[in-house]
């Protein structure tokens, strides 16, 4: 066995793997995303015409639930920012030897069902929960106000299931930031505010840009969220793709969809990382 | 009292500063406790409820009962989804577990053309949103006219996995000394019996942790698993169209058991490392 090609046998059976069933079937997709039904054919019959203006009509039509999956997936992303560092900082340096066990923490709540979780919140914030009724009895949302199917059960709800997606990957670069560099930066006159602003977060910066990719990422093509914790008036483009597929048979805008959706990321991603001056993060 | 306070050899510290201090000190813990309070909600809510003395519908609480946990596929179809994921979760842990580790080898241990883009190409999937590998996979299995179900699915799931599984092993097998693998060498190892005896021992904790990860990823998957599992019931897709009419008390019990089997296996596991590192 050649020491040139242990590699590439080692490759061959993963790659070969992706390739059928990642690869073929994004460029399937690209295919299947220029389709015109078939004249006088059956529903779900589609024949190729490369008709590009598939995707402007898909667009068009289903704009408003494209800025709002953006929209909601930014909010998102931020809000489990802010809760994560510094829960991610106070677990790295704060908690002695009790920090695997505040990790474990932070994973624990995950292991119950992603689907039951998001119905649990339904529940709670719903008209039978015990929130609704408080905050109405306490004045601070009026009489008929509600918690669920609002714009606010979405997000908050994508916040919290993506929030250990946050957590982990900071914790990961804030528990490796040398404590002695925070200890000089104090000894050189800068109060806790400079020390955060000049030498934590610029070394924590690999864990911001994984951690918020990680959550961005499923938060903008989420539509579990949406359709437990939403209404109509609160539909994402998931939801949307989900619906063409099964309930209306329409590949080809499902399609045109599901390809601008990630072409949209995956440019604000690469923005994201060239701003963020992390390329290494593979 | 007001003698004391004005006394300049003791310095003054005022009451505001004394709380501001105080708060300093604790914001962090308070932080945490409510952070964590956050965390948990849902879970508790989960585990409460799964005692719910309900019927069919578990909305409102009605009363305190065991009987959910010494029957829990006491309502229809439960089970079944709970097995259905089993299956798959355990299919495709194992197959990608395989595939994603010797991919890991190959990145992790060799220098060869094409690195890079290997690295991109498990990269990939993982910034896709679930809902376009779901999509696309069924649009490729709608042209070869194979019916979703279950093997489409554990296609599917190994499929997101590999990446995942690659990345953990990878991260392993870079923290490992290279001096052992040589000091085995030294000893007059081949290179067979280096990797056998040395290096797949040390390896094989991240090897472990990658496939406790897919086997989590692929049981609490539900995007993907709706697009391709056709009339196949997995758990999640069990909890999310019972979720209309309220979902039985049975769910909350499995998902609570879920939890608890989860968190013993992770503090078995840490227990082990820690014995093993003494």
């Amino acid at each position: 066995m050649g020491k040139i090609r242990t590699p590439y046998l080692l490759l061959l059976p993963g790659f070969g793997f992706l390739f059928t069933f990642f690869i073929l079937p994004i460029v399937n997709l690209a295919q299947t995303s220029t389709q015109t039904p078939v004249g006088g054919g059956d529903t779900g019959q589609y024949e190729q015409t490369f008709r590009f203006q598939n995707y402007i009509d898909a667009f068009v039509e289903n704009k408003e639930q494209f800025g709002r999956s953006f929209i909601y997936a930014i909010i998102a992303t931020v809000l489990a920012l802010m809760i994560s560092y510094p829960l991610a900082y106070a677990i790295a340096f704060k908690s002695g030897k009790y920090k695997n066990f505040l990790l474990v923490l932070v994973v624990a709540p995950f292991f119950t069902s992603f689907l039951l979780r998001t119905v649990a919140w339904k529940q709670i914030l719903g008209e039978e929960g015990f929130v609704v009724p408080t905050l109405r009895n306490l004045g601070i949302i009026s009489q008929s106000t509600t918690l669920t199917s609002t714009s606010f059960a979405v997000v908050m709800g994508m916040t919290y299931n993506f929030l250990p997606f946050m957590t982990l990957p900071l914790y990961a670069s804030i528990d490796r930031i040398d404590p002695r560099t925070l200890e000089a930066s104090g000894d050189l006159y800068a109060n806790a505010f400079t020390t955060f602003r000049k030498v934590t977060l610029p070394l924590s910066m690999p864990g911001v840009v994984a951690g918020t990719l990680l959550t961005f990422i499923p938060a903008a093509g989420d539509y579990v969220n949406a359709a437990i914790l939403g209404s109509p008036n609160t539909k994402m483009i998931g939801n949307v793709i989900e619906s063409r597929y099964f309930k209306i048979v329409d590949y080809p805008t499902a399609a045109a969809l599901s390809f601008t959706l990630m072409a949209a990321i995956l440019i604000l991603v690469t923005i994201y990382i060239r701003k963020a001056g992390t390329e290494e993060l593979v | 009292m007001s003698k004391k306070l004005a006394d300049p050899s003791i310095p003054k510290i005022p009451a505001g500063a004394k709380f501001q201090r105080w708060f300093g000190r604790n914001l962090i813990r308070v932080y945490m406790v409510v952070a964590f309070t956050y965390l948990f909600i849902p879970v508790a809510y989960t585990f409460a409820f799964s005692f719910n003395d309900s019927g069919k519908s578990n909305l409102i609480w009605k009363g305190f009962t065991f009987r959910n946990w010494q029957n829990p596929c006491g309502a229809p179809e439960v089970c079944s989804a709970l097995g259905n994921s089993i299956k798959i979760g355990f299919l495709a842990t194992i197959f990608s577990t395989i595939l994603g580790t010797m991919i890991a080898f190959a990145i992790g241990r060799h220098k060869f053309k094409g690195r890079s883009t290997s690295n991109l190409l498990i990269f990939l999937p993982m910034a896709t949103p679930e809902i376009v590998l779901g999509a696309s996979l069924l649009s490729l299995f709608l042209v070869f006219k194979i019916n979703p179900g279950f093997w489409p699915t554990v296609i599917a799931h190994v499929m997101f996995c590999i990446s995942f599984v690659v990345v953990t092993v990878k991260a392993r097998i870079a923290s490992l000394d290279p001096r052992l693998e040589q000091a085995a060498m030294d000893l007059y190892a081949n290179e067979f019996e280096t990797f056998r005896r040395v290096t797949l021992p040390l390896v094989a904790p991240g090897i472990a942790g990658a496939a406790l990860l897919a086997f989590s990823l692929s049981f609490d998957d539900f995007i993907i698993t709706n697009f391709n599992s056709g009339t196949v019931i997995t758990f999640p897709k069990f909890v999310y169209t019972a979720a209309a009419r309220g979902i039985p008390a049975q769910a909350n019990v499995i998902g609570s058991g879920m939890f608890f089997l989860a968190l013993a296996i992770v503090i078995a596991g840490q227990f082990v490392n820690r014995r093993k590192a003494r």
